[in-house]
């Protein structure tokens, strides 16, 4: 097998001392990155560039440093959404909604070992996907166009309205808040800013990271100042650290079905991590027979979110390679490296950087190894981080984030903004509205009405266009099978299942 | 151990916030990693290297508003700093041009120059019945519904305006009228391009040359004065086809407006030095840039004429009022 050939090639370069230093020290970084809220991967790994620059390291060292960062940041995010509530990073968002119910009821431990497990079962699984299927599946990106991301967009908000469970119309108002928010910028279709109020820091839109750290973090420190720490939520204990056999087996196949999930999601190019976790959550929710414990503790809503995740990170590489189409603000940054490094990815990148590539993929693999060693029997290391007494904590996660927001851009609006953020966020807990919509609206909102826009150009405003391939009748329908219809349905159906129980 | 870890958290958080030293600064206004901030780290490296400056150059992010955060920042805060050179390049003047700055104009700073551009391109997918730009813009012409451009900047932006200007050109001037739509990127364009839901790609030919080697895109012509010497010297020009437009994506640099002619001319110099330098010709290959050398003055008199072509066509687009 010429793979198995090229693949020990890249062992080779990966497996030097030096490169496994780099690689273990990234996943250090990456690790504590993830973990705290407001320094997201992308800025993570934007600040550790100069520093790979500085240290000399070349092409494929360099490589070796980003990548295991950015692989670590994807395991290391989930650390303080399980503990704090606080999503390290925004892939980590959907573990904030199991993850932290299950760390209330005192299994902080089982949901930390159990979201490593899942984390390492997503990255391997996407990391072969990279490896065996990369150049083919580069082609995918060729058959979405306009009119199909937007239905995949659709089926993701088609989601949005079942993700709370205790109120529906709650969650929908969140989406739209969300939406709202993420209409501010500069339009794409025509050039001109809408709801930019004539302030140039409005002009690129409202980053995602202001905003999740202001509606967590932040707010989570008026609510702690509100009930002078008594009531705080922070500060859950970490039990002695065994491994939840049950739950990993129970799961397992979770683990699997979200890694395809957030794999195919992480391929393609404009979608990205948060949207692979976050259809490998719901679509683990919608075929599950317990939907009803989604959302208060459940195992699979801790693993398969954090599958997804990781899943998409490795998918994400794929177009970033072979296309130059970074899928995740992450990747962006990443392939920004590359182009300094003078490497052109493209699809001849696999050809004429073999070497490169296949150290890469090794990488990948080792990193994985490290990142499960580091986050299941040493993840004590990283909690101890967050586990200082809470007056000392949330003082220094309000420290954290207002250096993460400053250096997203160096500007004191984006701090304020994010008080604001904090503040909304105080009030709409107090509402018992959930903030997650809200973010996701952020996230996904702005691509949504993106490619409707484009699609009705292209198509001169034919509606029909929508609906022009296989592959877009393919989503609208499983929006519609999967999550529209069963809010109308479900009553018909919910009185025979009373009585057979 | 937790306060070796506390240090290192501080450490790591503290690399991106250092360095603003007291020496010369060059502010890319976007994040590492883009055009911008290429054009600060290489030619600042080489400006020292070379010996054109004394001490080495700080290099300063300031994302936001598309450039106009720090324009706005050196107008209102640097005004006279002889020690800062700000990067720029067609997406600056573009938006000055489109008042996309908050009603900072081009005559609020002073412009050094530029020593490289990515030159403009028009590409098609390998399958595509167009053979050449004549070909294509007969087809916009005849149906401009028919074809669809795909490029990496908004609508209204410098990827939209290459196409606007060669219609122009061929004598189209219903420019409301062409279809473009504004995707993340170039490589996204081209990707919607070889999927075949947009027919033509507008961009830079960085953009373009892992495709284009691949055999998945043509080049149907490129937006310079000449070819471009070394391995695409086979693409045939816009003029050579009739089409007499130049579009590029210039690389330079700006200062304050309120500096001594000194200054001025002291930076000047060092730029005109690395443009010339070897250093900088291996850079320029690096990064797929076109020799583009105008500074001082000579810059000065070819953004007017730019700015004002960008003026007109932003009007007839309704970008701008």
């Amino acid at each position: 097998m010429e793979v198995f050939s090229l693949l020990a090639d890249g062992f080779a370069v990966a497996l030097t001392p030096y490169s496994l230093m780099l690689a273990v020290a990234g996943c250090i970084i990456g690790t504590m990155v993830g973990a705290l809220p407001g320094l997201g991967p992308s800025n993570g790994v934007a600040i550790l560039i100069p520093l790979a620059f500085s240290f000399g390291l070349d092409a494929s060292q360099a490589l070796v440093l980003m990548t295991s960062v950015y692989y670590g940041a994807m395991y290391g995010g989930r650390i303080s959404s399980i503990l704090l509530n606080i999503p390290g990073d925004e892939p980590a968002l959907m573990t904030t909604l199991d993850g932290y119910p299950m760390a209330k009821q005192g299994r902080a431990a089982d949901a930390l070992v159990l979201s490593g497990v899942a984390s390492f079962v997503g990255a391997t699984f996407a990391t072969i996907g990279l490896m065996l299927l990369a150049p083919i599946l580069a082609r995918i990106a060729f058959l979405f166009g306009p009119a199909e991301y937007f239905a995949l967009y659709l089926l993701a908000f088609c989601t949005l309205g079942g993700m709370a469970s205790n109120n529906q119309r709650k969650a929908a108002l969140a989406a739209c808040m969300g939406l709202g928010i993420a209409m501010i910028g500069l339009d794409n279709n025509s050039g001109l800013p809408r709801l930019t109020f004539d302030s140039l820091h409005l002009m690129d839109g409202i980053d995602f990271l202001v905003a999740i750290v202001g509606l967590f973090a932040v707010s989570e420190v008026f609510i702690f100042i509100e009930s002078h720490g008594k009531n705080s939520a922070i500060g859950v204990k970490l039990g002695k650290i065994t491994i939840p056999v049950k739950d990993i087996v129970r799961s397992f196949f979770a683990m699997i079905r979200a890694s395809v999930v957030g794999f195919v999601a992480g391929v393609l190019p404009g979608a990205g991590a948060s949207l692979g976790s976050f259809l490998a959550y719901m679509s683990e929710k919608s075929i599950s027979k317990d939907k009803d414990t989604f959302g208060t503790g459940n195992p699979r809503g801790v693993a398969a979110p954090e599958a997804g995740n990781n899943a998409a990170a490795g998918g994400a590489l794929v177009p970033m390679l072979t296309l130059g189409v970074p899928g995740s603000g992450t990747t962006a940054v990443l392939l920004a490296l590359l182009m300094t490094l003078n490497i052109t990815p493209g699809p001849l990148l696999f050809i004429e950087r073999a070497d490169l590539v296949w150290g890469l993929i090794a990488t990948l693999f080792i990193a994985n190894f490290v990142l499960l060693i580091l986050n299941v029997p040493l993840v004590r290391i990283f909690v101890k981080l967050l586990s200082v007494p809470a007056w000392v904590l949330l003082p220094g996660v309000t420290m954290v984030s207002f250096v993460g927001i400053y250096s997203l851009s160096g500007s004191y609006f984006d701090l304020l903004l994010m008080i604001g953020f904090g503040v909304l966020g105080y009030f709409l807990r107090k509402i018992d509205v959930p903030t997650v919509p809200i973010i996701l609206g952020i996230l996904l909102g702005g691509h949504m009405e993106d490619n409707l826009r484009r699609a009705m150009v292209i198509s001169g405003g034919e509606w029909t266009y929508l609906f022009s391939s296989p592959i877009a009748i393919g989503l609208w329908l499983a929006a519609f099978v999967g999550f529209i219809a069963p809010m109308f349905v479900s009553k018909f159906f919910k009185k025979p299942q009373a009585i057979t129980d | 151990m937790k306060l070796f870890k506390q240090a290192g958290a501080c450490l790591l958080l503290s690399v991106g916030l250092l360095g603003q030293a007291t020496s010369a600064e060059c502010i890319a206004p976007a994040n590492p990693g883009g055009g911008w901030d290429f054009t600060c780290r290489s030619i600042s490296k080489i400006m020292h290297d070379i010996g054109a400056v004394d001490k080495p150059i700080q290099v300063t992010n300031m994302a936001g508003g598309g450039g106009g955060l720090a324009y706005g920042h050196v107008v209102n805060e640097r005004g006279s700093d002889e020690e800062l050179i700000i990067a720029a390049s067609s997406a600056t003047a573009t938006r000055l041009a489109q008042n996309a700055y908050a009603g900072m104009t081009a005559d609020q700073v002073r412009f050094l120059g530029a020593i490289g551009a990515d030159p403009g391109v028009i590409v098609v997918g390998k399958d595509s019945p167009f053979n050449s730009l004549t070909d294509l813009l007969d087809a916009v012409k005849a149906d401009p519904s028919s074809v669809t451009f795909a490029g990496g900047s908004a609508a209204g932006g410098f990827d939209h305006l290459k196409v606007l200007m060669a219609l122009g050109r061929a004598d189209f001037t219903d420019i409301a009228k062409v279809k473009y739509i504004g995707v993340d990127g170039g490589a996204d364009a081209i990707t919607q391009t070889i999927g075949g839901f947009t027919q033509a790609m507008t961009g830079d030919i960085s953009e373009v040359v892992g495709f284009l080697k691949s055999g998945d895109v043509r080049v149907l012509a490129v937006l310079t004065d000449e070819r471009i010497p070394g391995e695409f010297n086979d693409i045939p020009t816009a003029k050579e086809q009739g089409i007499d437009v130049v579009a590029v994506n210039w690389r330079g640099l700006y200062v304050p407006k309120d500096i001594s002619d000194e200054a001025y001319n002291k930076w000047s110099d060092a730029l005109a030095k690395v443009g010339s330098s070897d250093e900088w010709a291996e850079a320029m290959v690096a990064n797929g840039l076109a020799p583009f050398n105008k500074v001082g003055d000579d810059f000065a008199g070819y953004l007017d004429g730019v700015i004002a072509e960008i003026q007109t066509l932003s009007k007839e687009l309704g970008v701008i009022k």
